[in-house]
């Protein structure tokens, strides 16, 4: 039976609180109403209220109590019931867990989980990709799964891991994507890459649900005869240069995608690692697909034009393919 | 709302226990003074030590009151200006002043500056700059003793201005509904750098903002050490015992500017005056010897080993190198 992406996480909690008792969820909702997603649905009935935490709305204090748990020795996973109102936990997030290993040697080993996307018509407040607000800190790995096998497999190696984690669910891809997955106890490694469709003539570097656009685009100007490689990043830090910068040195080209807003967005990090290291096998600008910069908009028309689409990514990769 | 008490009854009244706590109240005290006096007084304006330079002058009593009821399983999140906490548990002054001159023998090797410094094993949790972030990080700790069944407790320290802040209310908040075991230390000097109190907050104490978490408060005469320890003592016990969060107020005055580039010239003279009279090191002295725990010479003799460990410490600290240019990106995430 195929697994959904909701349930891959889910599945991959589960797991990580029956290998390590140290391993506890806190957060609004997540207890006796499941989340808000219902990714932990089931986990109060089966750890109890003390490894279930249903907290007041207090997204700083969930979080800074996270980062206290962690220093004394458990393993906290933060849920933030929209990754909008990570805003207000920022300080304890980019202030506090980012900083306290390179200060004094006090590693926060949190995972701050956060649904995050639109698509859903949540409007400015429940659909943004704010991954970059965070990228853009060091001392925190950001990780967007695009694939129900990734979701569950990085979900485990985000709460092993020793830094803090922000790990960012779409949305829009939890009951929408979903695979067998492996059997067993398996994990997918953070800051890896992961080519996602391999192709001759063309790159998109991508990650989280513009995975998927970039594979339909894909597929449509296959038809055409253009062979479009999908890199999905998996991670934004640490991030896989190797691999983008693999995926270009061998196609030429290459087009960034990304569903958070243009400027200042993680793609124009990933063109500039391109044409610094790779200039010399370009056949073509880096280009890059995102959102306009406006708040995410409510109405079904405005949130339609808003999202990359499959036409504008298949626009850009012929117009490219063609440079 | 109870009143300050000005004569509080120390439990160990009589037991002779008084005599040998009031040592220790004195050591610690003046060591925190002597320390901060070389940082801000003569350091700083030196050039040995850049930054910001924050210190307790004028409110010693509390960290040391309150530290020497701490057991060591007990987690600490000192403020800004509760330096004697780190000598309790055992940090060394050369460590400090290595930190404040951004050595690599400071807690932080250089990383950060002044009393941004935390050592886990010795169960000193480090401040951020944004003032009562330790609060919510307080109360996980606590959280987390509870969930490991152990029963020690986490002290939180911050100021007066502090309590305004979201995280301070989302953290006492959290813990109160958790019933976890924090106690929640406030010095309120009566200023945030510049601002007094009444524009900081439209209730008469700290205490009283209590009320709105179900969590028991008291104020206490924050320049005298026996008093917080009585209470701290209370507070610890309510804590301990599952009752949850426990809030001390402490009633001080901020003997200095904000940080030492600051003549706090906003702050009417007559309060320096009536406050340096409640000089909690002084009263110390005087009533060591006034209750015969102490003669005036044990009492000097006390001061003149600290002035001495002060100067080797300084000379130490002074001799530990500058870290190495080439250590600045190591340390960002583990190395594996
Ligand atoms: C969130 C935040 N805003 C502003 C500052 C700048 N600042 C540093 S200390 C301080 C005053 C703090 O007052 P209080 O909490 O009473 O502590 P005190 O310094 O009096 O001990 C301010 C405004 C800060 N550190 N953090
Ligand atoms: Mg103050």
């Amino acid at each position: 039976m195929p697994t959904t992406y909701v349930e891959a996480i889910r599945e991959g909690i589960r797991e990580e609180m029956e290998r390590d008792p140290n391993v506890f969820l806190l957060g609004e909702d997540i207890g006796v109403y499941g989340g808000a997603f219902k990714v932990t649905q089931g986990l109060l009935d089966q750890f109890g209220e003390r490894r279930v935490v249903d907290t007041p709305i207090s997204e700083s204090a969930i979080v800074g109590a996270a980062i206290g748990a962690s220093f004394m020795g458990l393993r906290p996973v933060a849920e933030m019931q929209f990754a909008d109102f990570i805003s207000c936990g920022f300080d304890q997030i980019v202030n506090y867990a980012a900083k306290c290993r390179y200060r004094w040697n006090a590693p926060a080993a949190i995972v701050v989980r956060a649904p995050c996307g639109g698509g859903i018509h949540g409007g400015p407040f429940h659909s943004q990709q704010n991954e970059a607000w965070f990228a853009h800190t060091p001392g925190l790995k950001v990780v967007l799964p695009a694939t129900a096998r990734d979701a569950k497999g990085l979900i485990k190696s985000a709460i092993r891991d020793n830094d803090p984690v922000l790990f960012f669910e779409h949305k829009a891809l939890y009951r929408r994507v979903k695979e067998d997955l492996p059997e067993g106890d398996y994990t997918v490694p953070i800051g890896k890459a992961n080519v996602y469709r391999e192709g001759r003539d063309l790159s998109i570097v991508t990650y989280s649900a513009m995975v998927h656009t970039a594979a339909e685009a894909a597929e449509i100007v296959a038809k055409d005869g253009i062979s479009v490689e999908v890199v999905d990043l998996r991670t934004l830090t640490p991030f896989d240069e190797e691999t983008v910068l693999e995926s270009v040195k061998k196609t030429s080209k290459a087009i960034v995608l990304h569903e958070a807003t243009l400027t200042g967005g993680f793609g124009g990090e990933i063109a500039a690692r391109i044409t610094e290291k790779a200039f010399e096998y370009l056949d073509g600008p880096v280009v890059r697909i995102a959102a306009p910069d406006t708040p995410v908009p409510f109405s079904q028309t405005l949130e339609d034009a808003y999202l990359p689409s499959v036409e504008q990514v298949v626009e850009k990769v012929r117009w490219l393919a063609a440079y | 709302m109870a009143a300050v008490k000005l004569e509080a009854v120390h439990p160990d009244r009589g037991t002779g226990a008084e005599a040998e706590l009031s040592r220790k109240f004195l050591y610690y005290m003046a060591l925190m003074r002597e320390v901060e006096e070389r940082i801000e007084r003569r350091l700083y304006r030196q050039g040995k030590v850049l930054g910001g330079v924050y210190v307790g002058r004028g409110q010693e009593a509390i960290p040391v009151g309150s530290g020497l009821v701490a057991r060591p399983d007990d987690v600490l999140f000192p403020s800004h200006r509760d330096l004697a906490l780190y000598f309790i548990r055992g940090v060394h002054p050369r460590n400090v002043f290595a930190q404040y001159m951004g050595r690599v023998d400071g807690l932080t090797r250089g990383r950060d500056g002044n009393m941004h410094m935390g050592d886990l094993s010795k169960g000193l949790v480090a401040i951020i700059s944004a003032m009562a972030a330790s609060v919510p990080v307080a109360a996980g700790a606590a959280m987390a003793m509870k969930y490991q069944g152990k029963d020690s407790v986490a002290l939180v320290y911050f100021g007066d201005g502090a309590t305004s802040r979201g995280d301070w209310h989302e953290g006492i908040n959290l813990a109160s509904v958790q019933k976890a075991p924090l106690v929640l230390l406030c010095n309120n000097n009566q200023y945030a750098y510049s601002t007094p109190l009444s524009k900081q907050m439209a209730c008469q104490n700290v205490a009283d903002r209590a009320a709105g978490y179900g969590i028991p408060a008291e104020i206490v005469d924050g320049n005298d050490p026996f008093a917080i320890h009585a209470a701290t003592r209370r507070a610890v016990e309510h804590a301990r015992g599952g009752l949850g969060p426990y809030l001390i107020e402490c009633k001080t005055f901020r003997m200095t500017g904000h940080s030492a580039h600051d003549p706090a010239d906003y702050v009417p003279k007559h309060l320096f005056e009536e406050w340096g009279a409640m000089c909690p090191i002084q009263r110390m002295q005087d009533r060591m010897v006034e209750e015969g725990w102490a003669t005036r010479e044990e009492t000097n003799d006390i001061l003149a080993r600290i002035r001495k460990e002060t100067d080797e410490a300084i000379a130490w600290a002074e001799n530990s190198p500058f870290p190495d240019p080439s250590e600045l990106t190591l340390g960002v995430y583990e190395s594996k």
